[in-house]
C-alpha cells in the first residue's frame, strides 16, 4: 500500500543489522585441540560494543560464511571482544587459521543474556559441560566482579577428559578462592587424574548451595542440561530459577530467517538464554 | 469524488496507462506455461481472458470458459496461481552485500536495491491479508527488513474482490475474504453477466484516488455496488473447505499425536507448500566468493522448514522425521506464529493444498487432529 | 559396647542409611568397622570375593578397571557420602572393578559375608537393604550410560552431539564456494 511516493529515499532510521562490522584479530589462543580464543577489535572505530553475559556475535570469515559465537570474555572489558571457538565446520575451521591482524566481520551482540542481576541475593549455581563453560565465562566474571551481591556460588563443571578441560587456569584460580565452590568432573581418565570422574550432575550433590535460593545456569550439551534440570528439581530448584542456553541453527540473529525455531521461540531473538518454566513443556517434545 | 466508482473493461487500459505515467511498474497475471502466474504487464491485454481454474488437492488446470457463457469475457474469474506478490516484496533470492578483498583486508559493499516501484494489479483479499502478514514479519518486529519496507512503501495495490471460489479456497473462514477490507489503493470487484461487463473500483487510498482522476469513470449505481456484493457472497458460498476456528489450540495442545505420523507417510518433504505459501518467510544466507577470492557476496534466498539441512546444527538436523518437519511447519502456520507475530500464518488462499503432490490438506490434518481428539480423550477426564 | 555406639551413629550419619529404619541400622552396625586407607591402596580388588564393600565417610574412592598393556582407566570417583560396592549382593560375589583410594580415605566397611546371612534370616530388613541398593545401582547405571554418550565429544566421534551455542558452526559443511 501506497505510504508515499515511488522513489521513496532511504530510510535512515531502519539499520542493516545483516552487514557486518570489520574487526581486527588482536590475538588467537589455542585452548585445547580444536578449541581456540580469538580477541577481536573494532577497525572502523565508533562506540564499543557493550554485551550482557550470554549474549552471542555472529562473525564472518571473508567468502566462507558466519557463524554464531558466544562472547566469553569480560563483559566489564569489551575491547576487546572475546570469543572462544570449536573448530566443528566449514566457517569455525577457516576462523582457526586466522592469526593476530586478520579481518573478520561482526554482528551483534545478539540474544537473551544471563539473569546477573535477577540472581542477586541468591545462591548461585553455574553449571557448564565441554565449551560449554565459554558462555557462562562472562557471567562468572561479573559475579566476581561483585561477589557481595550474591550468595554462595557454585560453579560445577564436566569434561570428557582431563585434556579437555577449558580455561584450566581460570578453572584453578577460582577454585582456590574461599568464596567459590569449583568441583570439575571428567568422563573418563588415567589414574594420575586425581579430580573426579563421573557425570557432571553428579556434582549436584556436593551441595554448598541452598536450592530453594538458588538460580541454576546451564550451558551444554542439551543431554547434560536435561539431566541437569531433573537434578535440579529433585534438589528442589524450581523451574522458574533454572535458566538454560540453547543451540539452533541460527543464520541471521534477526528472527528473520526462521531456522532456529524452537516452538514459538526464535533461539536467536527471544534465546539462546531461556527461563527455564518458559520453556519446560517444550524441551521434553521430541524433534521439535 | 465518491468512494465508488465504474469503469469500463476499456478502462483497464487507462488505469495501466495512469499507473506507468506515475512511475509504476504494474504486474498482474498472465498466462504462462499452463498457469496464472504474476508478471509484468505492458497492456491490458496481457491479462487472462475467459480463463478459468480447476484447482483441488494436488490438481490445478487452466480451463477456457464456454464461448457461449458471460465466462468467456471474464478477467478475474480464476483464483489464485502458485505465485503470490510475495516474489516482489520478499524475492526468492537477493543479494545482501558484497566485500571486496583490500590490502588491509577486505571492504564491505553495501547491496543497492533497484527493485522498481510496483503496482499490483489483481491481487486477491487472501493477498492482501498475506502482505500484512508479512509486514509483522518483516517490518513491525525489533528489526526491519530495510528492502522490504522499501519495496513494500513504495508498491501501489490494485486489489480484486473475488467472485468466484477456486477449489481449495477457504478464506472466508480464516476471515481474510472473499471480499478486501482495507490495505489497498484501489480495489475492482469484476461484473459479469450477459449483456454487461464493467468494474466496480473502490478508493483505499489517497494515492488511488489521485489514480483515479486519470481514469475514465463514473460513479457507481446502488444497484451496481449491490451487484458486486451479491456476486462476492456467491464466492463466499462457493467454498467447500474450512479451517477449524480453534485450529491454534487444537495444533498447540497435540504435538504427539499419531495423525502425524499419518500424514508424513504421505508427505514427500518436497517443500512446494512453504514456496507457494504467500506468508512462508523463512530464507537461509549463502556466501559465496568469486573464483580468485577476490570478491564475495552475501545472498539470501528462499529456504523451507520441510529441508533436512533446516534445522542442522553442527552433527545432524534437530528435526530429522518428515513427521517433525511437517509438524512444525503446520504448528507455525497456524498456531506459533500467533505468538510470534499476534496473527495466524494462515491466509486461507489454498495454495498448499492445490500444489501439494499428493493433495495434503491443511484444513483435513486440522480437522483429523481434531476428531481424534474428540473421540480420544487425553487423560481419564 | 562404646565402639558399636560409635558405629552406629556414624551409620546413622551416612546418607546411606540416613532414611533406614533404626531397627535396619542396629542390625547392621554388627557388621560395620571403622577403616582408614592411604593414597593408592585398594579398598576392592577386581577378581577378589566380594566379602565386604565400603561406605565412604572422607575422601575419594577411584572406581578404575585395569587392562594390559595400558594404564588403569577411571571409570568414576566416589566421595563423601557414597557407597563403595554391590558385588556382594550379586552370586557369584565377585568383585568387578578396583577401587582405589584417592588422597586419605575413611569409610565404613562392612562385612558382606556377615550381612548377607542377616539379610537371609530377616527378609524385611532384605527388602529394605536391597531396596536402597538398587537406587544406587540405577542411579550408577544412569550415569553410566550417560558417560558412554560421550556428550562432550567431538561431534562425530560417537553421538552427533554438541555443547553449547558456542563454536558450532550452524550450517552443514557444503562442497562448494558457498561456505557453512
Amino acid at each position: 500500500m501506497t505510504q508515499a511516493a515511488p522513489g521513496l529515499a532511504w530510510n535512515p532510521m531502519i539499520a542493516d543489522a545483516m552487514l557486518p562490522a570489520r574487526y581486527r584479530v588482536d590475538a588467537i589462543r589455542r585452548e585445547l585441540t580444536g578449541v581456540f580464543t580469538l580477541a577481536l577489535v573494532p577497525v572502523d572505530g565508533g562506540d564499543a560494543l557493550t554485551f550482557a553475559p550470554g549474549q552471542y556475535n555472529m562473525l564472518y570469515q571473508f567468502g566462507v560464511g558466519e557463524v554464531p559465537i558466544s562472547l566469553s570474555g569480560d563483559p566489564a572489558c569489551p575491547r576487546p571482544l572475546v570469543h572462544t571457538i570449536r573448530a566443528v565446520g566449514t566457517v569455525t575451521n577457516a576462523l582457526q587459521h586466522l592469526a593476530s591482524g586478520h579481518m573478520v566481520g561482526l554482528r551483534g551482540p545478539f540474544g537473551t543474556h544471563w539473569p546477573a542481576e535477577a540472581a542477586q541475593g541468591a545462591d548461585l549455581v553455574i553449571m557448564a559441560g565441554g565449551i560449554g563453560l565459554a558462555p557462562l565465562r562472562p557471567l562468572i566474571y561479573q559475579v566476581l566482579a561483585n561477589r557481595k551481591r550474591y550468595g554462595a556460588v557454585c560453579i560445577f563443571y564436566g569434561a570428557r577428559t582431563p585434556d579437555e578441560i577449558l580455561y584450566r587456569d581460570e578453572l584453578e584460580q577460582w577454585r582456590s578462592r574461599f568464596d567459590l565452590t569449583v568441583e570439575v568432573t571428567v568422563d573418563r581418565a588415567g589414574p594420575d587424574w586425581l579430580g573426579r570422574v563421573g557425570v557432571v550432575t553428579r556434582l549436584l550433590a556436593a551441595k554448598g548451595f541452598s536450592p530453594p535460593d538458588t538460580i541454576a545456569c546451564l550451558c551444554g550439551p542439551e543431554i547434560m542440561m536435561r539431566y541437569a534440570v531433573l537434578a535440579l528439581r529433585d534438589q528442589g530448584v524450581g523451574p522458574e530459577r533454572i535458566y538454560v542456553s540453547l543451540e539452533r541453527n541460527m543464520q541471521c540473529g534477526l528472527g528473520f530467517c526462521g531456522h532456529c525455531q524452537f516452538g514459538a521461540s526464535f533461539v536467536c531473538r527471544d534465546g539462546p538464554v531461556f527461563r527455564f518454566d518458559g520453556i519446560a513443556k517444550r524441551f521434553d517434545i521430541r524433534e521439535i | 469524488m465518491p468512494d465508488t466508482l465504474l469503469i469500463s473493461t476499456e478502462a483497464l487500459q487507462g488505469l495501466l496507462d495512469a499507473l506507468i505515467a506515475k512511475g509504476y511498474q504494474p504486474v498482474g497475471p498472465r498466462l504462462e506455461r499452463g498457469a496464472i502466474v504474476y508478471e509484468t504487464l505492458s497492456a491490458a491485454s496481457d491479462l487472462p481472458r475467459g480463463y478459468l481454474d480447476e484447482q483441488g488437492g494436488g490438481h490445478y488446470r487452466l480451463s477456457k470458459a464456454d464461448p457461449s457463457s458471460p465466462e468467456t469475457a471474464g478477467i478475474f474469474r480464476y483464483a489464485v496461481g502458485p505465485q503470490s506478490w510475495k516474489g516482489f516484496l520478499f524475492p526468492s533470492r537477493q543479494s545482501l552485500w558484497r566485500a571486496r578483498r583490500t590490502e588491509t583486508g577486505f571492504a564491505f559493499e553495501p547491496e543497492t536495491d533497484d527493485a522498481p516501484a510496483y503496482a499490483f494489479l489483481g491481487a486477491r483479499p487472501c493477498e492482501l491479508a498475506a502482505m500484512r502478514i508479512q509486514d509483522r514479519v518483516f517490518q513491525e518486529g525489533p528489526y526491519v527488513d530495510r528492502g522490504y519496507a522499501e519495496r513494500r512503501a513504495r508498491a501501489f495495490v490494485v486489489a480484486v474482490n473475488c467472485t468466484r471460489a477456486g477449489g481449495t479456497c477457504f478464506c472466508a473462514s480464516m476471515g481474510t475474504g472473499p471480499r478486501a477490507e482495507d490495505g489497498f489503493d484501489l480495489c475492482l470487484t469484476e461484473l459479469l453477466d450477459a449483456d454487461d461487463h464493467a468494474f466496480l473500483v473502490e478508493i483505499g487510498s489517497a494515492s488511488g484516488r489521485a489514480l483515479m482522476e486519470l481514469v475514465r469513470h463514473r460513479t457507481a449505481t446502488p444497484e451496481e455496488i449491490e451487484r458486486g456484493r451479491r456476486a462476492i457472497t456467491d464466492a463466499a458460498e462457493q467454498m467447500g473447505r474450512r479451517m477449524p476456528p480453534d485450529a491454534a489450540a487444537i495444533l498447540a495442545s497435540n504435538p504427539e499425536h499419531p495423525r502425524w505420523d499419518q500424514v508424513a507417510q504421505r508427505c514427500l518433504s518436497c517443500a512446494n507448500c512453504t514456496l507457494v505459501c504467500p506468508t512462508c518467510f523463512c530464507s537461509r544466507v549463502e556466501d559465496t566468493t568469486s573464483l580468485d577470492g577476490v570478491e564475495a557476496a552475501r545472498h539470501r534466498q528462499w529456504d523451507s522448514c520441510f529441508t533436512l539441512d533446516f534445522s542442522y546444527i553442527h552433527g545432524g538436523p534437530v528435526r530429522r522425521e518428515t513427521a517433525a518437519r511437517y509438524r512444525h511447519w503446520i504448528t507455525h502456520k497456524l498456531s506459533t506464529w500467533h505468538a510470534q507475530f499476534g496473527t495466524s500464518g494462515c491466509t486461507g488462499c489454498g495454495r498448499c493444498i492445490t500444489w501439494c503432490p499428493v493433495g495434503i490438506d491443511i484444513t483435513e490434518e486440522v480437522a483429523a487432529i481434531q476428531a481424534t481428539e474428540r473421540a480420544e480423550p487425553l487423560g481419564d477426564e | 559396647m562404646t565402639q558399636i555406639e560409635g558405629l552406629e551413629r556414624l551409620l546413622a550419619e551416612h546418607p546411606f542409611f540416613r532414611d533406614m529404619s533404626q531397627r535396619a541400622r542396629d542390625l547392621i552396625a554388627g557388621c560395620a568397622a571403622n577403616r582408614v586407607f592411604h593414597d593408592g591402596e585398594r579398598l576392592l580388588r577386581e577378581g577378589d570375593q566380594a566379602d565386604v564393600f565400603y561406605l565412604v565417610r572422607h575422601g575419594a574412592v577411584a572406581v578404575e578397571v585395569q587392562a594390559p598393556g595400558r594404564k588403569p582407566l577411571v571409570l568414576e570417583t566416589l566421595g563423601d557420602g557414597e557407597v563403595l560396592g554391590w558385588s556382594w549382593l550379586v552370586p557369584p560375589y565377585r568383585v568387578q572393578f578396583d577401587g582405589r583410594a584417592v588422597g586419605l580415605v575413611r569409610a565404613l566397611a562392612m562385612d558382606a559375608k556377615c550381612l548377607r546371612g542377616k539379610c537371609a534370616k530377616d527378609p524385611a530388613l532384605g527388602y529394605e537393604f536391597l531396596s536402597h541398593f538398587v537406587g544406587v545401582m540405577a542411579e550408577r547405571l544412569t550415569a553410566a550410560r550417560l558417560q558412554m554418550l560421550d556428550i562432550y565429544g567431538h561431534p562425530g566421534d560417537y553421538m552427533e552431539m554438541s555443547q553449547g551455542l558456542t563454536g558450532e558452526d550452524s550450517a552443514p559443511a557444503k562442497p562448494s564456494p558457498t561456505g557453512g
